[in-house]
């Protein structure tokens, strides 16, 4: 067995060729990487956020720099369903990679319509985002709450019989009862975390930077949370943990594994090192080497608490 | 569009003015693919995104970029301390529309402040059938201007405080210009304030413009979707991406905030 194949892992029946995943939002359709390697490198890619209709996204700026992270606030821009299901979906199924459908909706009606559009199509996944800090409505409001998350997942459950990965907010007071509340209606994995709310003021023009006022907060920053987060989860549910929240170096991959995580994705890293996905598949090959590791998952929650 | 990152020799810096730097870098594959009003998107150590800074002159020959920035905050200061003889971590060239030159014998170009470096390779196209007019602060935010001498244009200086060349805005100048000949195109970049008044012009006067725009970037290469920018597409109000879309835009398709 190559070590290429020791990072092979089988996530809720999908196979995987390693569990890196660039994260929804971050990577577009993956046209704009193919420029630094090409697509069948990853194991899978979470594509943008997709609704039932295009939408506009919110007015700029939609991007603000911190101390190790970023806030963004696009908004969900995104073409519509029926445009990703015509044109960037039969594009990716050509990339030899997981192709896992984003879908985010204003309403429970919203999400319905998309799984069941595209439960006819030959996506591998839905990934269910509960939790887009940056709309007005559906998104954030339904993640936050035990109520809210569950009738999501078993409005979409109900519709579609690919895997379904529900996509969970930090921005809550106890992450793992919103885990076991989309675990009990038949989710088959979770994801974790989405970017945590966060605001910076030019204190010149006494202006919020980003035009949505507040955003998502991704990056190295918010590591520590979703490493924490991904442990909680993954010790309080018995479906499979995609952990990501500020990856940008495979000891980073090899910590939210360790935690929990059985996949990973990777987002705001990508902006300043594309080349990051490479980089780190190439760095967890030479750690199951040096380490003798039959399989990857083998480290999977080895994390020994104090 | 073809990009490529990675890590490119510094053959030359200067300063130019008061934190106003100048690379010359030594990248072949990139001089190759590039065009003018693309740009080059450059790692900051220490900092979360890169940077983006247009190209000033390309040299397909030499194999080299030229790239011009000014200290704005931070992460630009940190950049400014990148030696001659040193490595400079780029994803370029990127920008899906740069200037569009082909089928246009006669140009004037217009640069404001900063807004200028990205001209003197429009300018270097177009030679003697240019005039080039620039518009800085004062005397000491001047640059380029044998720069753009040399490529033959005629050049046209403008500050706002009358401290070198004619006191005055890019504005005034370019109507004096049109009054007496019309360019088959003009090509502009700087602040939003000058963008907006260069294009009424050009409309008022019936000439084509095209004119480069600027906005806070995330990857820089069209997936994150932050550097949105409002324009007209297919008569709909749509929010482009100064990254992929341009960062040059034909006059008819930007819409500026009221």
């Amino acid at each position: 067995m190559s070590n290429s194949n020791k990072l092979a892992v089988n996530f809720c029946g999908v196979d995987f060729k390693n569990p890196l995943i660039p994260a929804s939002g971050a990577f577009g359709y993956g046209r704009e990487f193919e420029h630094f390697y090409p697509l069948s490198t990853l194991g899978g890619i979470s594509v943008k956020g997709t609704t039932p209709r295009q939408r506009t996204g919110n007015l700029p700026p939609r991007i603000a720099e911190t101390p190790s992270g970023m806030l963004n606030s696009v908004g969900l821009q995104n073409p519509g369903v029926d445009h990703f299901i015509a044109v960037e979906l039969p594009n990716l199924k050509t990339k030899d990679t997981v192709v896992i459908a984003n879908i985010a909706g204003s309403t429970a009606d919203e999400y319905r319509e998309i799984a069941e559009k595209l439960d006819s199509t030959d996506v591998d996944m839905i990934e269910v985002n509960i939790s887009c800090p940056n709309v007005k409505a559906g998104g954030a409001a339904f993640g936050v709450s035990c109520e809210g998350a569950a009738s999501i997942t078993k409005i979409v459950r109900a519709v579609t019989s690919k895997p379904v990965m529900m996509k969970l907010s930090p921005n809550v007071t106890n992450i793992a009862e919103i885990a076991k509340a989309v675990e009990a209606e038949g989710a088959d994995a979770v994801s974790l975390i989405n970017t945590l709310l966060g605001m910076r003021i030019d204190i010149k023009t006494r202006r919020p930077i980003l035009h949505n006022n507040v955003g998502g907060l991704s990056g190295p920053a918010i590591f520590p949370v979703a490493v924490r987060m991904v442990w909680q989860v993954a010790n309080a549910v018995n479906i499979p943990v995609c952990g990501m929240g500020g990856i940008s170096r495979w000891e980073d991959v090899v910590e939210m594994m360790m935690a929990g995580a059985q996949t990973v994705q990777i987002g705001a890293a990508l902006f300043s090192n594309p080349m990051a996905p490479v980089e780190i598949i190439e760095g967890l090959e030479k750690y199951v080497a040096d380490n003798n590791l039959n399989s990857l998952q083998d480290i999977v929650g080895t994390v020994q608490p104090w | 569009m073809k990009y490529t990152q990675g890590k490119y020799l510094i053959l030359s810096k200067k300063t130019l003015a008061k934190e106003i730097y100048d690379l010359t870098i030594l990248c072949p594959d990139v001089a190759e693919a590039a065009v003018a009003g693309q740009f080059v998107n450059v790692k900051v150590d220490g900092f979360m995104l890169r940077r983006p800074i247009s190209i000033c002159s390309i040299d397909k020959n030499k194999g080299t970029l030229r790239i011009i920035f000014e200290v704005r905050g931070e992460g630009t200061k940190v950049m400014s301390q990148l030696a001659e003889g040193a490595m400079i971590d780029i994803v370029a060239p990127l920008g899906g529309r740069g200037f569009e030159m082909d089928g246009h014998e006669t140009a004037v170009i217009i640069g404001g402040g900063i807004g200028n470096p990205p001209m003197l390779a429009v300018a270097e196209n177009f030679g003697k059938n240019a005039t080039v007019i620039s518009g800085y602060r004062n005397a000491s935010a001047v640059i380029l201007q044998e720069d753009f001498a040399a490529t033959g244009a005629e050049t046209i200086l403008c500050t706002d405080d009358g401290s070198a060349g004619r006191k005055g805005f890019v504005t005034d100048a370019l109507k004096e210009v049109l009054a007496s000949k019309k360019p088959d195109v003009i090509y502009a970049c700087g602040p939003n304030v000058m963008l907006r008044r260069i294009i009424e012009i050009a409309k008022e006067n019936g000439v084509k413009c095209q004119v480069s725009l600027e906005e806070r970037m995330g990857c820089g290469v069209g997936a994150c979707l932050v550097c949105a920018c409002r324009t007209i597409r297919d008569g709909n109000e749509y929010y482009a991406h100064v990254c992929k879309d341009g960062p040059v835009f034909n006059a008819e398709e930007v819409l500026f905030d009221e």
